[in-house]
């Protein structure tokens, strides 16, 4: 089984974004970036299914293949991708910051070359928060999809899926091919080893460009302006939990 | 224009997020119509008529549509988007699940989880882990909108709508298997008005029962966790709030051994009035917090009982 895994160089989860005095956006510039978390652990899964770790059989996974849309520095993503354990990697450039529907365009053209039998990705990217990408790309291959896997079973020919909805667990099977979005608690991701780090240097990265796919990646979306949220006015410390309670009746909270 | 609703039920009872989904409708238009998925949903399909504001509610029946699964729910709705010029639904599981699907399906980019509507095209929405605040305009045609429901009040009630069926999808690659359910006496995390929310100090499941639950029931409110808290294994996935988890905006938040991490600030800082106890003086989440309590809440949390009374 051929098993694609879309990543994304977002700015790192434990920077606090800081939004351009001119409302443009937020800065990036000299922000530490790294994988999307959600990411990570799609990785992770897809090595496990190759490795045969947990309830996966040796050699679920015959083949992974990372890919990501973005800048040149989007490379290192890759790299890091390949050193958890990915075989090689696919980087389509793009100086734009591309919309969901945009990189679901693209990844599907990327799909229709690479035919993997499952595409394995993150529930949502910590920067943009739109939880889409992978729905889209299930729609646009006509796929079935499992978003907010929990838990990955392959299973003759299907993918059977705790997903990770509100009040609790919900198991679907979806026949392969699949697209199957990860939530956090799926797995621990791997960090990967010097050598492997090394030996990730040797492994082949494709370079592509969005013209090469032949997609209409037009914004849908107009960005007219980024503001920070109302900031909370500065609260005071209580004594004791009996002065709390005083305070919270006050409040008319209690 | 023309709006859709698509409802969230329980299978017997309209959530109130459907209420809040219809008042971000109306700020669209003022025809809003509610779509009911279930089975054996009738009564839900009744309720939404009476929410204040709905034109008419159509009622889809089926098993696939049942358990929600995307892939119906896509084959439902696509029939009937030519007659609106935007698909609205909660940003919940079940939405985020499928809207998108549905997005793609109309060639029309979706615009998740909004907090606001400035007009009929242009909407707010909170990006990194709600540290931005984003307002874009659509230029497409028909939009697929999943509406942040603590951002909006519900809709009254009051209504006297019609509805009729409409045909049901199918899901012909995917089945559902099984589901597991956290059963609770306890109000909904996202409708609750007061969330008493344990972390990772708590120590061990025994612990975050032992410690949350009489707290909870005194005051009559939900239960929440951080990640770590869940990722520990002291409370289910489902507790979770933060970016990653739920979003809640109750009146009262008490956050107990927290320390306010982004991930987790996203998914509460818009509530009312928030509470932090934490024997952490420099915990970050007393950066946000109304009233703290630098205290160990192994002797906070029994006093604070005793205090309630």
């Amino acid at each position: 089984m051929k098993v694609l895994v879309p990543v994304k160089r977002v700015i790192d989860s434990n920077v606090k974004a800081r939004v351009k005095a001119d409302q443009t956006g937020v800065d990036l510039a000299n922000v530490k970036m790294s994988m999307n978390p959600f990411d990570e652990i799609a990785v992770e899964e897809a090595v496990r299914l190759k490795e045969g770790k947990e309830h996966h059989a040796a050699g679920t996974a015959t083949e992974i293949v990372v890919v990501s849309i973005g800048v040149t520095q989007a490379q290192e993503t890759l790299r890091t991708a390949l050193a958890m354990g990915a075989d090689r990697g696919i980087l389509v450039q793009s100086d734009a910051d591309l919309e969901p529907l945009a990189v679901a365009k693209l990844l599907k053209a990327v799909v229709d070359e690479e035919k993997p039998d499952l595409v394995l990705l993150g529930k949502q990217s910590i920067d943009g928060d739109n939880n889409a990408v992978g729905q889209m790309l299930a729609a646009l291959l006509d796929w079935p999809q499992a978003t907010f896997a929990g838990k990955l079973v392959i299973d003759g020919g299907k993918a059977v899926v705790t997903r990770e909805v509100d009040g609790g667990l919900q198991t679907v099977a979806a026949t392969l091919p699949a697209v199957v979005s990860v939530d956090l608690r799926l797995n621990t991701p791997r960090y990967a080893s010097l050598p492997n780090i090394m030996k990730a240097k040797k492994k082949e990265i494709a370079m592509k460009a969005v013209a090469d796919y032949g997609v209409d990646v037009a914004d849908r979306l107009k960005v007219l302006k980024v503001t920070e949220p109302p900031k909370r006015s500065a609260g005071v410390k209580v004594a004791d939990a009996a002065e709390l309670v005083s305070k919270l009746k006050s409040a008319g909270v209690l | 224009m023309a709006v859709l609703v698509i409802a969230d039920h329980d299978g017997s009872v309209v959530r109130d997020t459907t209420h809040k989904t219809v008042t971000a409708a109306l700020a669209l238009s003022s025809d809003v119509d509610v779509l009911v998925l279930g089975k054996g949903a009738k009564a839900v399909a009744d309720a939404a008529a009476k929410i204040a504001g709905v034109r008419k509610v159509l009622l889809a029946e089926g098993d696939a549509v049942a358990h929600g699964l995307a892939e119906a729910v896509e084959a439902t709705v696509l029939p009937l988007a030519a007659g609106y010029d935007a698909i609205l639904t909660p940003a919940n599981t079940d939405g985020k699940n499928f809207a998108p699907r549905i997005a793609a399906k109309l060639d029309t980019a979706p615009i998740s989880d909004i907090v606001e509507v400035v007009s009929a095209d242009t909407f707010v929405r909170p990006i990194y882990a709600g540290n931005a605040l984003e307002t874009v305009q659509s230029a497409d045609a028909k939009k697929v909108i999943t509406v942040r429901p603590t951002a909006f009040v519900a809709a009254a009630e009051g209504g006297s709508a019609s509805v009729e069926s409409v045909a049901a999808g199918e899901a012909p690659k995917t089945a559902f298997v099984s589901e597991e359910m956290v059963k609770s006496d306890r109000p909904e995390l996202g409708a609750a008005k007061i969330i008493v929310s344990g972390g990772r100090a708590l120590g061990s499941a025994e612990e975050f029962h032992a410690v949350m639950e009489p707290l909870a029931d005194k005051l009559g409110a939900a239960i929440g966790a951080s990640r770590a808290a869940v990722d520990a294994g002291y409370a289910p996935n489902d507790y979770q709030v933060g970016q990653t988890g739920k979003v809640v905006a109750p009146a009262l938040y008490i956050a107990i051994g927290i320390s306010g991490a982004i991930q987790h600030l996203a998914g509460m800082k818009d509530s009312k009035v928030i509470v932090a106890i934490n024997k952490d003086a420099d915990a970050p989440i007393f950066q946000i917090a109304d009233y703290g309590l630098v205290a160990d809440y192994k002797t906070a949390v029994p006093e604070l009982m005793a205090a309630l009374g």
